[in-house]
């Protein structure tokens, strides 16, 4: 209406204005189209991918337990200096909060984040709540009479490390640090580091994996894409066969096959190749004959489509000219074929750095990659920080990865043009 | 003129779902509501429990199931929107439920059934209802004897071959306490200490490359009729189920660890009396023995094994036999170690 208006005062004054708004009134049209278009899907996004993955990155960091559920010790406790014991007034509004808490789970959920802190606060804050007196002269007392921790300044400073609304404890934890209790950051003991390691492992595998690929997949798509259509067709069909059958019933029948009683090792054990069973299974080798299994036609496809596209006349011309067969097929046949190689390697690699329920079947206690420890802490102990932690690490190593991938394809492509 | 009636005869059909829904809501207040993890035991406990308590006290008990959702609890607690009177939950979350004040604490001199049940059935929240245990487990075609203990788990010589274990510390640094001599009942006084922890792994070590770990409750079974192992930790209602197919699995009840599923009361139910008469009538040797009969679950109540065939009460976690030399899983030392033992057990399984 009112745009319809304009349109009319303007067209007495000259017709290049009229035309100008009527441009502009066609243009905003097409973006407000252009806009409702992309809306469901970014809508989509936003609510599916954006804010889930904004909210794990929070609760990595997330450390508000204690301010939600004791507002003013958690205050208060900030303050103390940690050198003597607290003063009485945060005593005594711990004592009446706790008391509070039991109604509404908020004991629940102080008692699990306090219990990162040291393993015994649970029953500590259990016996505590157990025996508190309804009044009391002196808190400070009342509380060191139902446990003497509650006047050693551990106790508190434990407290301390849960007031602030932030923690990084979640995020050192998930590469073996953490802070000792002034405050510096140290490696864990040596019998609970973890975490480096499992990075690593996760790390060689997705990338053993992607090569082991890589050289099965090459030749394979290369030989699909030479063919005729008719018997490539059906080639094809084989490597989509797997794609129809489930992931676990995959991972299951590779056990069939790889066990000591095996198809296998039965087979090897006939042929007299060996005497005794070898174990294929419930170890890394398992892990890899199952993943590439699982993964190859991922790297098949992609390749397949860009060969297909290859039309040989270069590598004959290449020939023609004198040169050395494997050199026409290395310099002239592999890099019209980077841009497939680039996405197939990028596509398994990044679908196997998160792989977690073959290595959990077929990979034996150190053969198990990061999902596994989140799911650990998702499911079992329910301590999402944790698991938070970890899965925000695996999503920065995998953004950086592709950033390097990503840079170096580039540069090759553009010494190649 | 089919205009006119078409909403009419709507409104009339959603006025009495209206009225329908608001006479089951009004009822559904009222009504005691048991809620079990369903499935086979589930159809068990109607036969065992659920229909006796309706035929004797003429209260109609309207059972549900769920998969153990804690939140579910929390939440219908925390908004005081309580549907639910008597739910089945395990160790861990009646240790954790009972913390954050979500159950009802049980008063024993009023339920007056203490005597009765073993001792690991009376807790502070809740009232046992069956027993269920990991056991070492073998295949008796494949061994020379059978072992007696863990220590014979550990002795490769005179049993070679590999041995399965649940992959985690839970189960495991148990037995590797007892098979270095620990007895069952100071198992978790050791295993509280650093040292305790220390000589747990230190006996690790030594079985460490005759290890399989399992990861599902169906691969311990399975192994050892495939002779991948040639011993095993198992759930033992696993090999039962593998015994009734045939297989000549056997089971040594020495060093087992058992654990419990409990009755609680959920705080704020308005049924608190009716659901002391169900928990004392399903805590009794006879229904017990009913439940029994139909899953090998171990009655709370031992004089409910007398009530059954003798090749039923053999397979009772609970049979006086099977008890001698077994170990009660402590879930509040699991609750509060757990973390950190895990984190230790994958550490030291990874080197």
């Amino acid at each position: 209406m009112t745009a319809a208006m304009a349109t009319l005062e303007q067209s007495p004054s000259g017709k290049t204005s009229g035309l100008k708004a009527q441009l502009r009134r066609a243009e905003r049209l097409r973006k407000i189209k252009a806009v409702a278009l992309i809306a469901p899907l970014a809508i989509f996004l936003i609510i599916i991918f954006v804010i889930p993955i904004g909210n794990m990155l929070w609760r990595s960091i997330d450390n508000t337990e204690l301010q939600q559920v004791m507002p003013v010790t958690a205050a208060m406790v900030q303050e103390w200096d940690g050198s003597d014991l607290p003063n009485e007034a945060v005593f005594a509004s711990f004592a009446h909060e706790i008391r509070d808490s039991r109604s509404g789970g908020g004991l629940g959920r102080i008692g699990r984040r306090l219990n990162y802190e040291d393993p015994t606060f649970r029953t500590l804050l259990t016996n505590t709540i157990r025996h508190l007196p309804a009044e009391a002269d002196s808190w400070t007392l009342a509380l060191q009479e139902i446990s003497p921790r509650w006047g050693e300044t551990s106790t508190w400073l434990a407290i301390q490390r849960a007031a602030p609304a932030t923690t990084d404890r979640y995020l050192l934890a998930s590469v073996d640090l953490k802070r000792n209790d002034a405050g510096k950051i140290e490696a864990v003991e040596q019998n609970q580091r973890i975490y480096q390691s499992v990075f690593k492992r996760t790390l060689l595998i997705a990338g053993g994996v992607t090569l082991i690929c890589l050289f099965l997949g090459f030749p394979l798509a290369y030989l699909l894409a030479t063919l005729p259509t008719g018997t490539s067709n059906l080639l094809l069909i084989f490597v989509l066969l797997p794609f129809w059958t489930s992931l676990l019933v995959r991972t299951a029948a590779w056990i069939v096959m790889l066990q000591s009683g095996g198809l296998v090792n039965t087979g090897l054990i006939m042929s007299g190749i060996i005497d005794t069973p070898i174990q294929l299974v419930f170890n890394r080798i398992g892990v890899f004959f199952a993943m590439v299994h699982i993964l190859l036609p991922f790297m098949v496809l992609p390749l397949y489509s860009v060969m297909k596209g290859v039309s040989p006349s270069y590598q004959r011309a290449a020939v023609s000219l004198g040169a050395h067969p494997f050199a026409a097929f290395w310099q002239v046949y592999v890099p019209q074929t980077i841009s497939g190689i680039a996405a197939g390697t990028i596509l398994v690699f990044i679908m196997a750095i998160g792989y977690y329920i073959t290595p959990a079947l077929v990979g034996g206690p150190s053969d198990q990659m990061v999902s596994y420890y989140v799911a650990y802490y998702t499911n079992t102990t329910n301590n999402w920080g944790m698991a938070a932690a970890l899965g925000s690490l695996l999503l920065l190593a995998t953004l950086l990865l592709y950033l390097i991938y990503h840079k170096l394809v580039n540069q090759k492509q553009l010494v190649r043009s | 003129m089919t205009k006119t009636t078409q909403p009419k005869a709507a409104r009339r059909i959603i006025n009495t779902t209206l009225l329908t829904a608001g006479l089951a809501l009004s009822a559904g207040a009222h009504a005691f509501t048991v809620i079990s993890f369903g499935g086979a035991s589930g159809d068990a406990m109607q036969e065992a429990y659920y229909s006796p308590f309706t035929e004797k006290s003429g209260v109609r008990v309207t059972a549900g199931d769920y998969n153990g959702e804690f939140a579910r609890i929390r939440a219908m607690v925390e908004t005081g929107n309580i549907s639910w009177d008597v739910v089945e939950v395990e160790s861990p979350e009646l240790a954790r439920g009972c913390f954050e004040g979500l159950f009802v604490p049980i008063d024993w001199e009023r339920l007056g059934i203490k005597d009765q049940v073993i001792p690991e059935a009376v807790t502070e929240c809740g009232v046992g209802i069956m027993v269920w245990s990991t056991v070492l487990a073998y295949d008796a075609d494949r061994l020379p004897r059978a072992p007696e203990s863990w220590a014979d788990f550990w002795n490769v010589e005179e049993f070679p071959g590999m041995r399965g274990l649940r992959r985690g510390a839970k189960y495991t640094l148990e037995a590797a306490l007892m098979a270095d001599g620990v007895p069952a009942d100071e198992v978790y006084d050791v295993l509280a200490t650093a040292e305790g922890v220390d000589r747990a792994f230190a006996k690790l070590d030594e079985l460490q490359a005759h290890i399989q770990w399992w990861e599902a409750g169906a691969q311990p079974p399975q192994w050892l009729v495939a002779g991948d192992v040639v011993m095993s930790s198992a759930y033992n209602g696993r090999i039962a189920a593998a015994q009734e197919e045939g297989r000549n699995l056997q089971i040594t009840w020495n060093g087992s660890v058992y654990d419990l599923d409990y009755w609680t009361i959920i705080e704020g139910s308005k049924h608190v009396d009716t659901a002391y008469d169900f928990i004392r009538l399903a805590s009794q040797a006879e229904t017990q023995s009913v439940y029994s009969s139909r899953i090998p679950y171990g009655p709370v109540n031992p004089d409910a094994i007398a009530l059954l065939s003798d090749k039923q009460a053999a397979q009772m976690p609970t049979h006086a036999d099977n008890l001698v030399g077994a170990l009660a899983m402590n879930t509040e030392f699991w609750v509060d170690h757990g973390e950190e033992l895990e984190q230790r057990f994958n550490s030291w399984a990874s080197r």
